[in-house]
């Protein structure tokens, strides 16, 4: 599975650019963190590839296909997708929800089999929130919410991920939790692509970058290739600090003393 | 939900509703005894004469049309407001809410005005339940704004509007003919339902009760709203406007011939949601025989307990106002 973007750009009724002249490709298997300050159209950027919005010009390919020729069920066979969150409507239960997944190989009239609903549990064990299999999903945390999504994503069967800040409603140790989870999932063979404010994750998850800094310019490499001290500054506005740790062994990004 | 308790629950209700049907079948002002109805329609049914022909033309000319009429309209009223408050992911929703009974009830009103018969009667009350959902529909995105509030403001803007639109057409009503067929018929009534009305609106109900039975399960999917159906590979355009259609055709239907009732689209989902949960491809099918079975009892008790007709929106508000005010505390957790 391979995704091809190239000269992508957004505007917002053709007026103010989001973004422009976005090129990156990415194959399963690895994992891509977007990080850029607040508004710059991180998000914006995931919305184009799932063919949530339109860009206003570029072109997105998906194994070689156009994406603007396929359909939405061709599109959720190939990647799935994670919201920043889901706002629940009714009371269905965790399995109800994630069995949902199976969707884009069903046909419009046919419903979950068993097999399906093995999948579900599968995934449900993975993310090992099993105990709350039966509960109802307007009940969960944020947290537990944002596992129930993800074992959605994977129920789908799709080879590329994409997490919109999968580590933004949580607490410390869960956002660790989370992209252990996302690593093991990238060596499982998933291609993931995910948003996060926070540059130290995207040092965590390794794998490459994509940064929009504060005027909008795109960069994109391997993680410990373009991602230091120089582009933290234009992404974020103030000196941050790339250390080399021995005790955990890995570089860490901290901010300096305020 | 198991599956198992949804099939009790499913096998109860039917076997309460046949119960039902021939407890109806067998009462009303000319009270028989239910072993005599199963004779009479024993002997229909093997073709032999009957001994007592009152009694057949009660039955099968009076009652049976009736019976049927309030199991229809009871499943496509409940059915369609299961279905509504799915696909606008809203449980204050109701055909009543969104102004389909309104529309529709104009359009009734317009074509009894017009001196039109029955079949105009349906096609006008079809075009103006849907056209009032698709107006209900239209304005909060014209707002921008998709709240379940701006949908249930804007519900109550295209009501308002519809209901004066009926008090014009009752004003210039000529009093004693068209005024009191229209008053009688916004009150909901099963009474004057001929053989005819109900075969031509039978296909209506099956069709798009099939149709809505069998995507019940993306009915849950257009539940979780328009970016996650999407996500999960939904046409989102195509599924939910079958849906819809289908849902306000049963509306305007049933209101096409049994007049306005309100409260019964709106509490009997919640009744079956409290019963057998949310997922769809339960829920329908328990709301629909919920409804069925609620309409028959209400019905059975406007003709039989008094000895003038209670006109049914009376009833149905009676009991129903009350029932939901309950279902609301039981379920205070879940709304908004």
């Amino acid at each position: 599975m391979k995704i091809d973007i190239s000269k992508l750009s957004y505007s917002y009724n053709g007026k103010k650019d989001v973004f422009r002249n976005v090129s990156f490709s990415m194959h399963a298997g690895e994992i891509i963190s977007i990080i850029g300050p607040n508004g710059i159209g991180k998000t914006t950027l995931l919305n184009c590839i799932m063919k949530l919005i339109t860009p206003t010009s570029g072109e997105i390919w998906i194994e070689g296909k156009d994406m603007m020729s396929m359909s939405y069920q061709e599109v959720a066979q190939a990647i799935s997708f994670v919201p920043q969150s889901i706002i629940p409507s009714f009371d269905y239960s965790v399995l109800e929800y994630v069995v949902t997944g199976c969707a884009p190989r069903l046909g419009v009239f046919e419903r979950p089999k068993e097999k399906h609903y093995a999948l579900a549990k599968d995934a449900i064990e993975q993310m090992e929130i099993t105990h709350l299999i039966h509960k109802p999903y307007t009940k969960l945390s944020g947290g537990e919410l944002q596992l129930v999504s993800i074992a959605r994503a994977i129920t789908q069967q799709a080879k590329i991920i994409l997490m919109d800040e999968p580590t933004s409603h949580l607490d410390y140790g869960n956002q660790i939790k989370v992209l252990r989870l996302i690593k093991k999932m990238v060596n499982k063979g998933y291609g993931i692509i995910l948003t996060t404010h926070n540059p130290d994750h995207a040092l965590l998850l390794q794998g490459k970058v994509a940064a929009f800094d504060r005027n909008g310019d795109f960069h994109f490499g391997e993680c410990n290739q373009i991602l230091n001290e120089d582009l933290l500054h234009l992404i974020y506005g103030i000196p941050l600090h790339l250390l080399r740790d021995e005790e955990v062994n890995r570089v860490v990004c901290v901010a300096p003393n305020l | 939900m198991k599956n198992n308790a949804y099939r009790q629950h499913f096998i109860l209700l039917s076997i309460l509703l046949i119960a039902f049907f021939f407890f109806s079948l067998s009462n009303g002002r000319y009270s028989n005894n239910p072993m005599d109805v199963v004779g009479v329609v024993w002997n229909k049914l093997i073709g032999k004469p009957q001994d007592n022909s009152v009694m057949e033309t009660i039955i099968f000319h009076i009652r049976l049309p009736r019976i049927t009429a309030s199991i229809l309209v009871g499943a496509m009223l409940s059915l369609s407001g299961a279905v509504y408050q799915g696909v606008f992911r809203n449980p204050l929703v109701s055909p009543d809410l969104l102004g389909v009974s309104a529309g529709a009830s104009v359009g009734a009103a317009a074509s009894i005005l017009l001196g039109y018969g029955m079949l105009e009667r349906q096609m006008l009350a079809f075009s103006g339940g849907l056209l009032a959902v698709w107006i209900t529909t239209r304005i909060p995105k014209a707002f921008k704004n998709n709240s379940n509030m701006m949908l249930v403001l804007s519900g109550i803007i295209v009501g308002g509007f519809l209901c004066s639109l009926l008090g014009i057409m009752k004003f210039i009503a000529e009093e004693q003919t068209e005024l009191s067929s229209i008053v009688f018929w916004q009150m909901g009534s099963m009474s004057n339902i001929s053989k005819n009305e109900l075969i031509s609106i039978s296909p209506v109900f099956i069709l798009c009760s099939i149709a809505l039975i069998l995507l019940s399960w993306r009915i849950n999917i257009l539940s979780f709203g328009e970016i996650e159906s999407k996500t999960l590979g939904i046409n989102i355009k195509r599924i939910r406007g079958i849906v819809i259609i289908c849902a306000s055709l049963l509306t305007a239907s049933a209101v096409s011939i049994s007049g306005t009732i309100g409260w019964i689209g709106l509490i009997i989902p919640h009744l079956g949601r409290l019963t057998v949960g949310t997922d769809h491809t339960k829920l329908l099918p328990i709301t629909l025989l919920m409804g069925s079975l609620f309409m028959l009892v209400i019905d059975t008790a406007a003709r039989a307990l008094t000895s003038v007709e209670i006109p049914l929106s009376i009833l149905t508000g009676l009991i129903g106002a009350p029932i939901y005010g309950y279902l609301l505390f039981k379920q205070k957790a879940n709304i908004l």
